[in-house]
């Protein structure tokens, strides 16, 4: 996730295609365009794609998400010309691939688009090697050279020596890479994958889709990939495209489809994610407290850990960047001692993690973390924090149920903090405390427990 | 109630317009056909039995094993012995240039069909027609235009063998899978590489099946291709049929059998060439394949266990 870059230069644009099979396309889009529905034009033709409108970015994956019958296969076989546009206008880089001929088109296909298919769609009688070479082949590249090119393609998606197979030879994961290859090999910008990981059993196809991550992080292609799985479309895409019936009814970000769904259909659809490899650290983490600055004295941080029920408290320097955590503990040896750095007590922060980190990955650091896990951005400034609680909410579904049920993390004994800072002068604001009656009782358990390292 | 339909009578009129206006086309076709077989006999008479008996036990071991070479060889000797070679020889270049005659119409004709409904359309009451009619009626027209000989047997037999090269030519084209066909268009490749490169390769062995059903169909017309005049175990049988001669009409019936089942288990055999482990191609093909890897893996002997 995340890759792709920033430079959003259009790669490839779809301004209002239409898709009809049947006997009347014209007259179906025509009513369609007039507001008639899908199934009132079934009987001038089948409507499969319904005025969708989308661009694609340079280097960007692209997903096509919807269910069997919603369109998608129809979108992604018009975007190389393998079915025409029954209306409106496909761009490729600026050229259009609709009413053009068809040597242009094939032109196109050899140079701009390639494709990786569901179901593979090797060819079973060529050896691996001369598969990946096939699109080399249909450019005229001569033998050695195309050969030798295969299998430097092979080695990138680690089917090195393998060349001499036939496809039946390999497993489902392989000859999908072997199809990988061959879509590399082509050498396009734009590379368009058809449920591409759909056939694959549930543990390659995870493997694949992370080798699809690495592999486009090297390479930059955009990628045009069409799934019926929500997971994997949350996993891979930069952006999402959801269809229904035809028609796209919502475009934007994973995050975006997640905690902001365009309709009732989006909803329903994205309850059953894991939403724990989608959302990311900062998609769920709250405002950092309690912190303190690194130049103020003990009893600040003392007051904040006491006000916020924490055993401990972040300490951040100039420009919000973390240094480390401060306990109250050592904060009340450094008052009774009547120093007012905290610089001798400053110990390193227990776990941090990166504000782009998925859920997923956060949970073993919460749970070694006596702190809400702290999260940082790339330059290391303390952005939010993650309490255990709020991690758990935000992976049910609905609006992140972020409330204040920060979970209390053995504090000091209320009364002990009371007493050093009625020591040291704040008469009045310890007495309020100590007469409010919450607070007396959840200290009162602890408070023979008292013990200061 | 004379009232009647003269159908026949229409296509009796048409043999005879093509009869009288068409001649030099039919002289060309008779003498191109006549020349085939006859010079097919005579090459395969001029050489000794033992000597065809070698080739063909060869072959079968080429595309099939060593226990076909043998069935071969013990085939054809007891042809030889039944005193049946020329007969036999006869017979088989009839069948086999009727067969590549037959095929060299079929498989084209297939393709186009694959290609194109409407003459899928057009072409399959043709192909019922020319598959039910009883064969003999193609004798009489033939022997109009062809007079008496092998020529007009042979084209009765093209007729009647040409429909299940077609049919099957047809289907397997058709049933190259989709996404395979897909793949060669979205790599931009031209229609005619699509069909030399992926359709036609996928499509072999129910090709091959077709053929091996014209070769069948072709050896079952042999009969009837006697009846018109055509030298061969077909004529035995007809002659064996008119004298009511058991023995004769056995021993010519056993030598054709015998080499339909010759011709059918090798045709059958280059369909599925993958399949066939004892064939001589694919022990060469996989000595070839072991030393080939045997000098690859030699350098990085880690190569082939990369991925699981």
């Amino acid at each position: 996730m995340g890759n792709g870059g920033n430079v959003s230069e259009t790669a490839l644009e779809a301004r209002n295609i239409y898709k009809v099979f049947g006997r009347n396309p014209q007259q179906a889009v025509k009513r369609l365009k007039a507001g008639e529905t899908r199934t009132e034009v079934q009987d001038a033709g089948t409507a499969a794609v319904i005025d969708a409108i989308f661009t694609v970015n340079r280097g960007e994956i692209f997903v096509i998400m919807g269910l069997s019958g919603s369109g998608k296969s129809t979108i992604i076989r018009m975007l190389n010309g393998l079915h025409d546009a029954t209306a409106g206008s496909i761009t490729i880089g600026g050229d259009a691939i609709t009413g053009i001929p068809a040597g242009r088109l094939r032109d196109i296909r050899r140079d701009r688009v390639s494709m990786v298919f569901q179901h593979f769609a090797l060819l079973p009688h060529r050896t691996v090697a001369a598969n990946v070479a096939y699109p080399l082949e249909l450019k005229g590249v001569g033998k050695t050279e195309r050969l030798r090119k295969a299998d430097e393609i092979l080695a990138l998606v680690g089917l090195e020596g393998w060349g001499d197979k036939l496809p039946s030879e390999l497993s489902g994961g392989m000859q999908q890479r072997v199809g990988i290859a061959r879509a590399l090999a082509a050498d396009t910008d734009i590379l368009l994958m058809d449920e591409a990981f759909s056939a694959l059993d549930p543990l390659i196809r995870r493997e694949m889709q992370e080798q699809l991550v690495e592999l486009q992080a090297k390479l930059q292609k955009t990628i045009v990939f069409i799934t019926h799985d929500l997971n994997e479309a949350m996993f891979l895409g930069d952006r999402i495209a959801v269809m229904r019936d035809g028609r796209i009814v919502q475009i934007g970000t994973p995050e975006d489809i997640l905690t902001d769904p365009a309709n009732d259909y989006v909803e329903q659809f994205v309850q059953d994610v894991d939403r724990a490899r989608v959302l990311t650290a900062s998609n769920v983490m709250e405002r950092p407290r309690p912190v303190v600055a690194e130049s103020a004295g003990p009893r600040t941080a003392l007051r904040q850990m006491r006000d916020a029920y924490m055993s401990a408290t972040y300490v951040v320097g100039r420009d919000r960047k973390l240094v480390g955590i401060v306990t109250d503990r050592d904060a009340v040896k450094l008052v009774r001692k009547g120093e007012s750095s905290l610089a001798s007590i400053l110990k390193p922060a227990p776990q941090v993690v990166d504000e782009n980190e998925v859920l997923m990955n956060l949970f073993i650091p919460s749970v070694e973390s006596p702190l809400p896990l702290a999260v940082t951005d790339a330059e290391g400034r303390l952005t939010g924090v993650i309490p255990r609680v709020t991690l758990l909410a935000a992976l049910g579904p609905g609006p992140g149920a972020t409330g204040e049920l920060t979970l209390p993390l053995n504090p000091m004994p209320q009364a002990v903090i009371d007493e050093v800072l009625a020591e040291a002068s704040s008469f009045t604001e310890a007495a309020a405390e100590a007469t409010d009656p919450t607070v007396a009782d959840t200290s009162a358990g602890t408070a023979d427990t008292e013990e200061v390292r | 109630m004379d009232f009647r339909i003269p159908i026949g009578t229409w296509v009796a009129a048409f043999v005879d317009w093509v009869k009288d206006n068409l001649d030099g086309l039919l002289d060309g076709i008779a003498f191109v056909f006549g020349f085939l077989v006859n010079g097919l006999t005579a090459g395969l008479l001029s050489v000794h039995f033992v000597a065809i008996i070698a080739i063909a036990a060869l072959i079968a071991w080429l595309v099939r094993s060593w226990q076909l070479a043998i069935g071969t060889a013990v085939s054809l000797l007891l042809i030889v012995g039944m005193n049946l070679w020329v007969p036999a020889m006869q017979t088989m270049s009839l069948v086999l240039v009727a067969t590549v005659v037959a095929v060299l119409i079929a498989v084209p004709l297939g393709i186009w069909s694959a290609r194109n409904a409407t003459v899928r359309a057009l072409l399959k009451p043709v192909l019922d027609f020319m598959q039910t009619m009883p064969a003999f009626v193609y004798l009489i027209p033939a022997i109009v235009f062809f007079g008496i000989g092998v020529v007009p047997g042979m084209v009765a037999t093209i007729i009647f063998a040409l429909p299940p090269g077609v049919r099957l030519t047809e289907l397997g084209i058709r049933g190259v899978d989709a996404e395979t066909v897909e793949a060669g268009q979205a790599f931009g490749a031209k229609p005619g590489q699509i069909l030399r490169g992926i359709q036609l390769p996928l499509a072999m062995p129910t090709i091959m099946a077709g053929i091996n059903q014209v070769i069948m169909l072709a050896l079952s017309m042999a009969v009837i291709a006697g009846m018109a005049g055509a030298d061969g175990l077909g004529k035995m049988v007809v002659e064996a049929i008119s004298t009511i001669n058991i023995a004769k009409g056995v021993e010519a019936g056993l030598g054709v059998v015998l080499i339909a089942v010759f011709l059918d288990r090798v045709t059958a055999a280059l369909g599925t060439p993958a399949e066939n482990h004892a064939s001589l191609l694919g022990i060469m093909a996989r000595r070839r394949e072991a030393q080939r890897r045997a000098a690859a893996s030699a350098p990085v002997p880690d190569a082939v266990l990369q991925p699981a």
